[in-house]
């Protein structure tokens, strides 16, 4: 396994499917009574947020915390950064109170790599998201998701997605959501198609392992799933599109779009959702929607995660025989 | 103080059969073979290339406003142990350099450091703002006797202003030096816009940006019957551009830096912001095109947009840092490898690209002169068997943000003489 988790890209076939495997194992764990694993007793991981994640943040902490960890959260927000301070200074100050792990956030595409490899700090990085680069704990949940959904929770262990065909609808120019699922997906045998107008696309897509269209209706028949990414409003006004009810009309997902799927397909969405926009409240609420489940996965693949970046070669979770024994 | 006479023997001159150069105070004396003087300090050349001072026509000095990262003395150092004799001092210090009294006090810092003369270059508008002509013919009728006018670091984006500043110039025969970037297509740019920026998720810098500002500009030169040059033209679109304005027999000159001719945007990849520069590095397709027409003309000459940064402005995430790298101590290495050891240029060449076509773009009296009797001497004697790797801790500019350090260039100047005096003697500076 490899010291930072910077980019989707980074992991191995094998590696992404240890983590995912391992996410089931700490899955199971959250339906315990005590949802609590002290493998990372004694350790402590700071969550470095440079830019504001609600959630993303909470799902690092109760990973974190489900794992025994002792938790800092820094948020830069009225913090020194906004004095002038640098993420080097920053880092090396948290580093020097004996932090273990930095989760790090930032608005800055590059920014973890940075850290994990210029030499400021020694702990181990764990990117939650950099600019419109990568959010690789993002495509292991939505992997982890699909595989549970679409081959099984017990059938799934030990197994990729060869095969499966994902679709990723909205803004992949902005989005550090869809460079890391074109990644993973790849790497774990799914068959990509990015479907957005071509003026969230970047240029230099073609090289990526994925199919571009600008047709939703032509590919949704063919998607086993559909990841719908958020729109910002404020994209609208850079001429990325001319309106939002044109945008909606041509890439966002309703109901009579959502029935062109086959019927196994699930729809999917990082969030926040813009209902109304790439997404209806219709289809947000539907069951084929596992928007929550998601979030849900979100907490097991990151204590997958920081254990197997952390946690070394003891078992995750104590095997069921041990425990038979120590109630005897 | 009268001068003692130096004789540099068995000097390669332009690369030609080893010659013997004898300097006299301010000027070249004789060449030829068998010389000898008495009381002559001499050099043993021993083969080592000797060409006229360089000339830069673009270098920051930062100085004044950033005297952190650069100063006139600081960087005329550097400048001299490159193996410069001249160069021209770029407008966006702080105060900008709009006005005959800033134009006038780089000059006065240029004579004091006697290290290589330097020529400031105006603001072809107040602010570098783009929006109201500078004092342009104050700063020509100053002692500093401007010719060259860039906003560089900012585009002349207003075509209207781009065209009068072009006429205007015509009337003291001066010459803009247009910076090509459109801003719209660039907001938030951090590096080239292709393979690399989709994967990175950094904003793109697209070559239209500035292929489309060069057609706009050698077509206004054309209809206005003036003089344009391009600095660091970078993208294989632009050598097209510039390919076919010549060709129309439009009065455009064009250069291109050291690093677009060597390094690519795959150095991107490592998030480390010593890459960062604008216009940013391009792709392999966009170097070669670039040596190509550099040694064919269509590219006039080198030029180092020479820019220094403090440690503190790379030291930190891509985006977060600024743009520019160091080049003066360099650039001569760099076009040996790129140019000279591919066999795409000789050493006459080299000193065309370097000295000649640069001075008389600049109109640099006294530099890029031929290395002959009566000439001034202004030279540069270089090993090109030397071998080392660049370490920015010998550098003598203040800054030290070189993306080559580590790498191992070619070549090394062993001696800068500035009107016959050795500012570089034995590598090191005098």
């Amino acid at each position: 396994m490899m010291r930072h988790l910077i980019s989707a890209a980074d992991l191995t076939r094998d590696d992404a499917v240890l983590i995912l495997d391992t996410a089931e194992e700490m899955a199971r764990v959250a339906d315990r009574p005590i949802k609590k694993l002290p493998t990372l007793r004694g350790r402590t991981i700071c969550n470095l947020f440079f830019e504001d994640s609600t959630r993303t943040r909470i799902s690092f902490e109760a990973a974190e915390k489900r794992l025994s960890a002792d938790v800092i959260n820094f948020a830069a927000k009225g913090s020194s950064v906004s004095k002038g301070e640098s993420l080097k200074d920053t880092a090396q100050t948290l580093e020097a109170m004996g932090v273990d792990a930095v989760v790090i956030r930032h608005g800055a595409s590059g920014a973890p790599f940075r850290l994990a490899t210029s030499g400021w700090i020694d702990a181990p990085v764990i990117n939650a998201g950099d600019g419109t680069h990568q959010h690789p704990t993002q495509a292991l949940l939505d992997a982890f998701t699909m595989r549970r959904r679409l081959v099984g929770r017990d059938a799934g262990l030990g197994k990729d997605l060869a095969g499966k065909r994902v679709t990723l609808v909205g803004d992949v120019l902005h989005s550090r959501v869809a460079r890391s699922n074109v990644d993973l997906l790849h790497t774990l045998g799914a068959e990509v198609t990015l479907v957005a107008p071509p003026t969230l696309v970047p240029v230099g897509v073609e090289t990526w392992p994925c199919e571009v269209s600008y047709d939703l209706d032509g590919v949704l028949p063919k998607s086993d799933a559909v990841m719908m990414l958020r729109v910002q409003r404020e994209r609208m006004n850079a001429a990325f599109f001319p309106t939002e009810r044109e945008y909606s009309r041509r890439y966002g997902l309703d109901g009579e779009r959502m029935a062109k799927m086959p019927e196994h397909a699930i729809v999917m969405h990082p969030g926040p959702m813009v209902r109304g926009m790439e997404i209806t409240a219709e289809v947000a609420d539907s069951d084929r929607c596992t928007v929550v489940e998601q979030v849900a996965n979100g907490v097991s693949v990151r204590m997958a995660v920081l254990y197997l970046l952390l946690g070394g070669s003891e078992p995750a979770v104590a095997p069921a025989t041990t425990r038979t024994e120590e109630s005897k | 103080m009268k001068m003692s006479k130096i004789l540099i023997r068995g000097a390669k001159v332009l690369g030609g059969e080893p010659q013997d150069v004898l300097l006299d105070g301010e000027t070249v004396e004789a060449v030829g073979t068998g010389l000898t003087a008495e009381g002559a300090t001499v050099i043993e050349a021993d083969g080592q290339i000797l060409l006229p001072g360089l000339v830069d026509l673009h270098t920051h000095l930062r100085e004044p406003g950033r005297e952190d990262s650069e100063t006139v003395l600081t960087g005329t150092r550097a400048a001299a142990s490159g193996g410069y004799t001249a160069v021209f001092a770029m407008a966006n210090t702080h105060p900008v350099a709009d006005t005959a009294g800033v134009v006038e006090q780089v000059y006065r810092l240029g004579k004091e450091a006697g290290y290589c003369d330097v020529q400031p270059i105006g603001a072809v508008t107040v602010g570098l703002e783009g929006k109201k002509l500078a004092e342009l013919g104050a700063m020509h009728d100053s002692a500093a006797g401007v010719t060259v006018f860039s906003d560089d670091g900012k585009c002349v984006d207003d075509a209207v202003i781009m065209r009068r500043a072009l006429e205007y110039v015509k009337a003291f025969g001066g010459v803009v030096a247009q910076h090509a970037q459109e801003p719209r297509l660039t907001e938030g740019a951090q590096m080239n816009e292709g393979v690399v920026s989709a994967e990175l998720g950094l904003g793109g810098w697209p070559a239209v940006a500035e292929e489309s500002i060069i057609a706009r500009d050698v077509l206004l030169a054309e209809h206005v019957g003036s003089r344009v040059h391009i600095c660091h033209l970078s993208t294989a679109g632009s050598v097209e551009i510039v390919r076919w304005a010549k060709s129309r027999g439009i009065d455009v000159t064009a250069e291109v830096t050291p690093h677009h001719l060597l390094l690519t945007d795959e150095l991107v990849r490592t998030y480390d912001p010593v890459y960062k520069v604008n216009p940013p590095l391009r792709t392999e397709r966009d170097v070669l095109a670039l040596r190509e027409a550099l040694a064919d003309g269509t590219i006039d000459i080198v030029a180092t947009d020479h820019a220094p940064h403090p440690h503190e402005d790379k030291d930190c995430e891509w985006a977060a840092a600024a743009m520019g790298m160091v080049g003066l101590e360099t650039a001569l290495s760099v076009v040996q490898q790129t140019m000279v050891e591919t066999g795409l240029l000789d050493w006459a060449g080299v000193a065309d690209r370097m000295s000649f076509a640069p001075a008389r773009i600049g109109r640099a009296t006294g530099h890029g002169r031929p290395v002959s009797a009566g000439e001034p001497a202004n030279l540069v004697l270089v090993d090109p068997a030397y071998r080392g790797t660049v370490d920015p801790a010998d550098f003598a500019s203040r800054s030290r943000n070189t993306p080559y350090e580590g790498r191992e260039l070619p070549g090394r100047v062993t001696h800068t003489f500035l009107r016959g005096r050795a500012t570089v003697m034995d590598g090191k500076l005098a």
